[in-house]
Parts: structure tokens; sequence; C-alpha cells
């Protein structure tokens, strides 16, 4: 039987865009799918800490050692992805002396560098900590886009040869006896790049071998073939500040705990998280208690997060694994690792393997043993280049950034985009067109919004996820409809509008979480706006029934302007 | 010796100018304090009386036969139908031949920035030939380096709207802006001020090289529109030449912030606050008060880190909603800054939104609650202050950006709190 494709990715998170970059560097024929944009699952809502492993430190030494490999290969790769901030671990008075010592003695064990600073060093460091911390471990932990780190996965894949196919939801399993040789994929708007109101396609593709990087949803899959992935979801939430108030990755010195950790993130700081098994990761609350509890735990490390503006909440969901049997009930206890199933070991299944559990961190070295084990069914022999070779945007970046110009753009405006684009730089920005800034919060110009529509169509939140724009303070409120405006001519009027209502309810979602102070005045403001000045709300153009519009003011005939004057007309 | 005035209008949006003119009507000396800029920078500078029913009904053609409907305590239910057409033609002679409208009770249909039409009561001149419910041909000119307005898109979006004209849109270069993101202002600056710029065929002034440029995209319409930055201070000049130069109605669409429209009438407004005599202090808040026998008997003012008394027989409070900061928020309550006055909210701040951003908002009714006078009342209905009146979006119980009521509010809920608060420190 002739298959579609050799290999077929279910999944477009850090796993699954991973896997098919590895896949496809091999010289694989790799189809990658994913039901709504790279990273709409755990990926694009985490909390962006490059992990030092130190968090792991005492826990879970393996996962330190791989975490610290990791980090540092990735600083290497995908160094425009990446801000290396510094992390602390911070102990207050309060904080158990033990556990401070055991954590020092982890980092070393497990080779990350790891220096303790008294509490007058570490407010040297941070001056907004609180007065009395005790003291610090200082430990290399970095920020990292996983928005940006996913496109350049996945634009190398397809640089290899590979299909990215998003907005490609897997409807089921393909499965004859004991094997499974494909999917069928529900297409949004058919295959190729997302273009609103163009109609949906379904589509069977078939493959050699098919791996299920679905994360949380990997039970949902294995369902499918009547197959038993234990995916044990557990939500956590994070929250986002309007300025960066730590410019290092500050981590509570304790044993683990919720709201424990702030991540600095471009422009903002990120508060997280908690820990809460869900039974479905498309539908769980999100709750008010887990906001106030970010900020009042969070303050008595750094004091002014109390007073301080946030601009918006998320939630995301750890696609934990628990191998049968453990019966864990705190989910704060199972642990970070990942399992690879391969089906026909474990079910006697063949042609497909799922892949659950895992950081972030580490997912180029998932991605590598799935690889492996994929290579070794299909009896390749070719090895893995992922840690070697740069993600497209960090090729020669350093030898870059000193030759680089400005592209005629301010320069904080430059600086910005940059760091966004890496390498891309001179390709995206080196533009003789007029290049306005379309998102000033973020300082995304006209050209960068381009190059992401050529990319990902009229889906705005795509649009968003490679570029920041519409991420700031104002949430979008004054920037969502300029993004909307660069969709034409190339899409028309009516995929335009309704591209900007979604990305406009997306951005609203979020910020539901930040209501209060400044970011309510701020959502009065987005309102007023998007109703009061562009009447977006009550749009004849978007509702039924039409406007008379005879009905209405036709001009002051006793001020008869010029042009009627000349027609003498009435 | 305290500072002291008749009348004490604190704010200096359209609620609180308005306010300070209709006391000084009444021969007593008022004062306004202002701190920050106010709302109308950001507005488009249209006034807008009713454009739907509080359950969304519209887009109205006649907004007085429908302002009776309100709901108890909406701002216009308490001060009544007859104020609300004062407070117009009282602004209508403030605002002399800047503003269009009051020729007609019914509505305008005013094309908007993102090309969807919007009812409006008054129109600022420099729109009044761009109705959309004027049947003719409209040519849309947008700018490469203005984001905020593509014209293409904006006439194809009037089109799907149902306009009852052809719309065609260009984007073009701006005669004479170098860089890309060169502010608003300076497009208005170079047209108010003729500043001579190069183009391919030499020099020349820049309302004549921009009317250069549209010129060859007429393909016979009747008018063309510009996002508003057709100048500030001498715009009326602006488009006169341009109008002529094209032969052509000009017009400008209204945008967002910085709203040129909008600042020019506050411009107006502040002008005719002198000459009423008003006295103005701005760029400082009113930060307390103290009390004598349940009236206020003075205010402190902030001036540079001193608390400065200014003391008046009656005061009116104008400070805006939650975009002016007349309303405040914190996570678990919303109120009043300066009295602390009553705002009624849901315990639960999860209450204060519903999550369809167009749905009814609850927050955008928070704000005070005035009784018929206009006196903010507390939680047993009670006036907090027998001489303190509120105005404009510093009330509750209406949600302008939904109904399309803004400015019309601030003008109405002005005018009586001020005409009043004048008429009792007259006695
Ligand atoms: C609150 C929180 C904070 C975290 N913080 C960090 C951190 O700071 N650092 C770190 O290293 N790790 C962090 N993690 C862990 C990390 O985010 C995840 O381990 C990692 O992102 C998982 O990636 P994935 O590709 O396996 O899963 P996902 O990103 O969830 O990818 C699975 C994809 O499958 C898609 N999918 C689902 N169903 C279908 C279908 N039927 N058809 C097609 N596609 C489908 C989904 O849309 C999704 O995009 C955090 C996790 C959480 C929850
Ligand atoms: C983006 C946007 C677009 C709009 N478009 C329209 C439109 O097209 N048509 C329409 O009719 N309406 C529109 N509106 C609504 C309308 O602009 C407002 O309802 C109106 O301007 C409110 O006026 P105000 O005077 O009550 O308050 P504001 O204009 O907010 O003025 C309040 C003033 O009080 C000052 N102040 C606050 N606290 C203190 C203090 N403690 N001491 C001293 N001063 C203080 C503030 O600094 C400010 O100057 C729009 C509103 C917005 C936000």
């Amino acid at each position: 039987m002739a298959y579609d494709t050799e290999v077929l990715v279910l999944g477009g998170g850090s796993t699954g865009c991973g896997i098919a970059r590895d896949l496809a560097m091999r010289g694989l024929e790799v189809t990658l799918v994913e039901r709504g944009n790279l990273t709409d699952g755990t990926t694009g809502r985490m909390h962006g800490l490059l992990h030092s492993g130190g968090r792991y430190a005492v826990s879970d030494q393996a996962s330190a050692v791989e975490c610290i490999e990791e980090n540092e290969i990735l600083r290497d790769i995908a160094g425009h992805c990446v801000e290396m901030t510094g992390g602390l671990f911070v102990q207050r008075p309060e904080d158990d002396d033990d556990y401070f010592r055991e954590k020092l003695e982890g980092c070393r064990d497990c080779d990350i560098p790891a220096k303790v600073l008294s509490g007058r060093e570490a407010r040297e460091v941070e001056p907004y900590l609180a007065k009395d911390v005790k003291r610090a471990i200082q430990v290399p932990d970095g920020a990292i886009d996983p928005f940006r780190l996913c496109v350049a996965n996945a634009i190398d894949a397809e640089r290899h040869g590979a299909r990215i196919e998003t907005h490609a939801e897997v409807v089921d399993l393909l499965r004859e006896g004991d094997d499974i040789h494909g999917v069928t994929v529900r297409h949004d708007s058919g295959p190729g790049k997302r273009t609103h109101k163009t109609p949906g396609t379904t589509e069977d593709i078939t493959a050699e071998y098919v791996v299920n990087a679905t994360g949380a949803w990997a039970g949902q899959i294995g369902a499918m073939a009547d197959l038993d992935v234990e995916v044990r979801p557990s939500k956590g939430v994070m929250t986002i500040m309007n300025v960066r108030q730590v410019d290092t990755v500050i981590n509570r010195c304790r044993p683990k705990g919720d709201a424990d950790i702030i991540v600095p993130h471009e422009t903002t700081a990120i508060l997280g998280t908690t820990d809460e098994e869900v039974s479905d990761p498309d539908d769980y609350p999100e709750e008010r208690w887990e906001v106030d509890m970010m900020i009042d735990t969070l303050s008595e490390l750094v004091p002014i997060l109390e007073e301080a503006r946030t601009i918006r909440s998320f939630w995301g969901v750890r696609p934990l694994y628990e191998p049968p049997g453990r019966g864990t009930k705190d989910p704060t206890d199972i642990t970070r690792d990942f399992f690879l199933l391969d089906h026909e070991d474990r079910d006697g299944v063949s042609g497909m393997s799922s892949i659950v559990g895992g950081k972030f961190t580490t997912y180029r070295a998932m991605a590598e043993e799935i690889s492996n084990h994929v290579c070794e069914q299909l009896g390749v022999r070719a090895s893995c280049a992922t840690a070697e070779e740069a993600l497209p945007g960090s090729e020669n970046l350093a030898v870059l950034e000193e030759g680089m110009d400005d592209f005629g753009l301010r320069s904080p405006v430059a600086r910005r985009s940059k760091q966004r684009l890496g390498s891309r730089s001179q390709e995206v920005l080196g533009t003789d067109e007029p290049n306005p800034v379309i998102c000033q919060c973020e300082g995304v110009t006209r050209a960068e919004i381009q190059d992401a529509i050529s990319q990902s169509g009229s889906d705005l939140n795509a649009v968003r996820i490679r570029t920041r724009a519409s991420m700031g303070n104002c949430q979008g409120g004054f920037c969502c409809a300029n993004m909307a405006n660069e969709l034409h001519p190339e899409y028309d009027e009516e995929t335009t509008r309704e591209a900007l209502d979604e990305l406009f309810q997306e951005r609203w979602k979020g910020e539901r979480h930040a209501l209060w102070g400044e970011q309510l005045s701020q959502a009065m403001l987005n309102y007023a706006l998007h109703a009061t000045t562009m009447n977006r709300d009550n749009d004849p153009a978007s509702r039924t029934g039409g406007v008379d519009y005879g009905a209405f003011d036709s001009g002051d005939s006793s001020a008869r302007t010029p042009s009627q004057r000349r027609s003498g007309g009435d | 010796m305290a500072i002291a005035d008749d009348v004490l209008v604190i704010g200096g949006g359209i609620a609180g100018a308005t306010a300070a003119l209709a006391a000084a009507e009444e021969g007593v000396d008022v004062r306004l304090v202002t701190h920050k800029q106010s709302t109308l920078r950001n507005a488009s500078g249209l006034i807008d009386v009713l454009g739907y029913t509080h359950e969304g009904e519209g887009p109205i053609v006649d907004p007085f036969e429908r302002l009776e409907e309100l709901p108890k305590g909406h701002p216009y239910e308490r001060v009544g139908t007859e104020a609300v057409r004062d407070a117009l033609s009282f602004f209508d002679e403030v605002a002399g031949d800047a503003y269009a409208g009051d020729h007609t009770d019914s509505n305008a249909l005013v094309p908007t920035h993102g090309g969807t039409v919007k009812p409006t009561a008054r129109y600022p001149i420099s729109t009044a030939a761009g109705l959309a419910s004027v049947a003719e041909d409209t040519l849309l000119v947008g700018f490469e380096t203005l984001t905020d307005f593509e014209a293409p898109l904006a006439a194809a979006h009037l089109e799907a709207a149902g306009a009852p004209f052809s719309a065609r849109g260009v984007t073009l270069r701006f005669p004479g802006i170098v860089r890309d993101d060169a502010k608003l202002t300076r497009y208005a600056h170079l047209l108010d001020h003729e500043e001579p710029v190069s183009t391919g065929s030499g020099e020349r002034s820049a309302r004549q090289a921009l009317a250069a440029t549209v010129r060859p995209h007429l393909e016979g319409e009747s008018r063309v529109g510009f996002p508003a930055l057709l100048g500030d201070e001498h715009a009326a000049e602006v488009r006169a030449d341009l109008a002529e130069s094209l032969g052509v109605d000009v017009f400008e669409v209204p945008m967002g912030p910085p709203s040129l429209p909008g600042m020019r009438l506050e411009d107006l407004l502040y002008g005719a606050l002198e000459d009423a005599g008003v006295r103005v202090t701005s760029g400082v808040p009113v930060v307390d008060y103290e009390t004598d026998d349940g009236a206020i008997d003075h205010v402190l003012v902030d001036r540079h880190g001193q608390e400065i008394p200014h003391e008046a027989s009656q005061y009116v409070l104008a400070t805006g909603g939650l975009v002016g900061k007349g309303v405040r928020s914190e996570r678990e309550r919303v109120f009043e800054p300066i009295f602390d006055c009553y705002v009624p909210h849901a315990d639960d701040r999860y209450d204060w939104f519903v999550d369809d951003v167009f749905g009814e908002q609850p927050y955008a009714r928070f704000g005070v609650v005035p009784d018929r006078e206009l006196r903010p009342l507390d939680v047993d209905e009670e006036p907090e202050f027998s001489n303190l009146r509120a105005a404009g979006a510093v009330l509750g119980g209406y949600d302008y950006a939904a109904e399309k009521s803004g400015a019309g509010v601030s003008l109405a809920t002005g005018y009586v709190a001020g005409g009043r608060a004048g008429t009792e420190a007259s006695r």
C-alpha cells in the first residue's frame, strides 16, 4: 500500500513541532496536523521558563540534569527565542534552612552553576525583592518564547520538506485490525493556509507511522482507536503584569507550592502558578482565587506586585501522565518526566506511539528520543542533528547582531524587532516601502505583520503569536483593527472583519481576569474605541436587517455644500 | 485664606465645561479645577444623544422620541427629555458654526474609520459633507504611513453596510511626510501652516501638494473623505482650499486617539469658558474634602504636594468614568475616589463583566447614582451631600458605548447640574 506520508505527527505543540523538525532533518517524509494554530495547546499557555534544572534539583535530579543540558543547547540553537535573565531561588525568613541547603547541593550534584547571594546582594540584583528576604541561590534560568520557538521548528521542518497543516483536527484514527495506518482530519478551511469563510473539507491521510503528540489530548486521540492513554490533565494559572517588576526569574526556595515563580518576559512579568487536576482539558473552571493567590502569595517576595497592574491571566493544562497502578493523589506529586507509549508493545496495536508528559525545556531531547524510536520502527538509519543546527532566525546570531542596521526604525522598535526576528531581520525588515508601527505597545511594524500573514493566512491569532502584536498593555484595544487592516486587500472585507472579531474576542478572554484598576479603565477605553468610535457592536454589515439610510439626517439644505450648489440638485 | 468661589466644578471634560458654562449663565463666580486631559482626546468629537435603545434596538432615527423609554435611573430619565433638548440648544449656541446637525431632530449616520456607520446627533462641520445618510458617491483617501485607516477596506465596508452610494478607497503617500512614524499632529501642522513640501514637480505648498496627489484618483465622485487630520487651528481653511482645488466636497472621517476633532471641541469649550469668565485651574487634582453639617465645606486641591483648600457654596463632580478616572476600582471594590460616593457593584469582580466582549457589560454602567437634582445618593438613597451634584461619565446606570449616548449625557447632565448649582449659589 502506498502511503501519503512516511510519518504523521499529531499535535503542533513543542513536542510535535520538535519531532517534525527532527525527522524531516533526518530525511523522512513528515506531515504534521494540528487542530488549531501552532501552540494552541499547552505550549502556548505555559510560563516560558527555560529551566536551569534548579526547580528539580531536589525532587527529580534526572530531570534537572536533562534541563541544564537542554538549556545550554537551546541557548545555542534558538538564541533569538531565549533571554538569559538568570534566576534566583529566594529564601524568606520563614522558609526552611535545610531545604535551602538541599537545593544548593542538588544544583551542584547536577552540574547546575549555583551561587549563594546574601539578602543584600540579592536585592542588588533585584531591588524590588522584599526587604526581609534572607538569601538566594543564583542559577542560569532564562525566559523563552514558546511561540517563536515552535514556529521556528515548523518553518525548519517545512524547509526540509515537511507538510505542516494547522486548523486540521484529527477526527478519527484509521485502524484496520491491529494496525493504525493514518487519520481522518477535518480542515477548517481546506488544506493550506487558513482563510476565513473558506468551506471546510475532510481528508484521510495515511502514513507508515503515526506519532500521537497531542499532549493533554492524547487520551482523546487514543480513544479513537480504543486505546487507553491515561493522561491526567492538570491546570495552572499565569497572570501577566504590565511591566517587568523583575528582570530575573524569581523562584521561592521551598518545596513544591503554588504561586512560587515570576518569569520576566519581553515587556511583562508573568506570575505562576497552580496545579489542579481537571477532567476535560478543553473545559475547566478558570477561577478568581487562582489569580488572587498569584498576587497575594508572590507579593511576599516582591511587595510592589500588590499594587501593580495586571493585564490578563491565562491557564494551561499539563499533560501529566501516570503509568497504570501508581494512583498518586496530588497532581504535584506526579512526575514531570515524559513517557513514550509504543502501542504495539503495550496494546498489541502497531503503527502508532503516543508521547505524554515532559516539559517544554526538554522538548528537543524528547523529540530526539521519539524520532530514534520512529526510525527504528521504519528501519531508517539517520542520526539526530537538532542539537547542532541552529533554528531559522538563530543562525550566526552573534555575527549578525554586530553588523545589523536599524532599517530606518526608531531604536526601541528596531531593537525589539531584531530580537524577535533574529537573523531573519534583514529578510523581513529590509523593505523600501513605508514601514510604520502597527502595534505600539510591542513595537511591531507593518513588515513584520506582513511576514506573519504570509506564513499564516488571515488568522490574526497566528499573526499575534508570531509577532506579539496585541499582547501588550492595551491588549489589542488600539491595534487589533490596524492588524486587520493589514489583511486587506489580499483578503476581502468580510474575511478581514471576521478575523478582527475573532482576535478581539480572544484578547478579551484573558483580559477578563485582570479587570480592576488600570486594566478595567483600559477595558472601558477599548470598549469605547470599538463600540463608540467605530460602532463595531452594531455594525450594519454584520447585522441582519438593513438600515433605512433615507430616514436619517440628509444634511442641512440651508447650508448647501459647494458641489450640491454646482449641480443645483436638491 | 482659602480660595473661594460660588460654584466649583471638578473635572474639565465635556460635562464639567458645560456645567461651568451653565453655572456662569446664572451670574455667579465659577471655578473649574481639572487634573489630566479629558476623554475628548480619545473621543471622536461627535455628539451622540441616543443611537440605540438600552435593549440594543436601532439605529434610532429620532433620539428624542425614544428617550422616554429609558429605564428609571438612566441619566436622561433623571433630567427629563426637555432638559436634553435645552442642553443641546445650549451646546449649539456655544459651538456656533463649528458643529452641524441642529437643523433636524433626526440622527445623522456618520462613516467611521473602521468603515461602519454610526448614528449621532451633532457632528463637527468637518464631517458634514461625508454623511452616510446622503447618497453621493465617495472617494476615501488613506495614507501609507497611517495604519488606522485603510481607505479601500473602509470603502468596501461601507458598501457591505448598505450605504446608499458607491464608495472607493485609495492609499496614497502623504506629501511632505518623511517619517513612517510621524504623529498625526504633524500631518495637521503641515496643512495648517501651508509648509512647503517637495514633490515630483518641484516645491509646492502642503495643501496644493495633497490636492495634486489626490486629483488623478478622482473618478467622478462628488466628495472625498480623509482621516481626521485636515488641519487643527486652520481646519476650515484647509478644507476649503482642498475642496476648491479638487472641485468636490471634502470631509473628515473621525478617528481614534489622538483625535483632532475631539481636541478641537476641547479648544472650543475652553475658549467659551474664558469668554464666560470661568477661572480654570488645570493640571491639579482634587484629593480630599471637609464637611460642615452634611454639606461640603471645602475641597483640597493637590498643588505640587501642597493641599490647598478651595471653597464654594455649590460643587459639581464631573470627573468622568473609568476612563477619566472619576470612577476607580481595586480587586475588591469600585469607588468614587474624591468623596467616596456610593457606586453600586457586585461583590465578586467576576460579576463585573460578561463573556461576550460586546455583551451587556456591567462595568460599563459603573458610576454614582443621582436623584432628579443630580445629587449623588448614598446606599440608603439619601443625598450624600446637600451641595454636591454630579454630571457626565461619573454617573452610572447607562452604557454610553452601547447606546451611543456619551457626549449627550455629559451635555445634558452638565447643563442641569451646572444650572442648578448656579441658581442655588445665587440665592
Ligand atoms: C501552567 C503550566 C506552566 C508550565 N510552565 C513551563 C515552563 O515554564 N517551562 C517548561 O519547560 N515547561 C512548562 N510547562 C510544561 C510545558 O508547557 C508542556 O510540557 C509542553 O508545552 C507540552 O507540549 P506538547 O507539545 O506535548 O503539548 P501541547 O502544546 O498541548 O500540544 C498538543 C497539541 O495537540 C493539539 N491537538 C489536540 N487534539 C487534537 C486533535 N484532535 N487533532 C489535532 N491536534 C490536536 C492541541 O491543539 C495542541 O496544540 C508548563 C505547563 C503548564 C500547564
Ligand atoms: C474612545 C472613546 C470614544 C468616544 N467617542 C464618542 C463619540 O463619538 N460620541 C460621543 O458622544 N461620545 C463618545 N465618547 C464618550 C464621551 O467622550 C464621554 O462620555 C464624555 O467625554 C465624558 O465626559 P466627562 O466630562 O463626563 O468626563 P471626562 O472627559 O472623562 O473628563 C473628566 C475630567 O475630570 C478630570 N478629573 C478626574 N479626577 C479628577 C480629580 N480628582 N480632580 C480634578 N480633576 C479630575 C479628568 O482628568 C478629566 O479631565 C467616547 C469615549 C471614548 C473613551
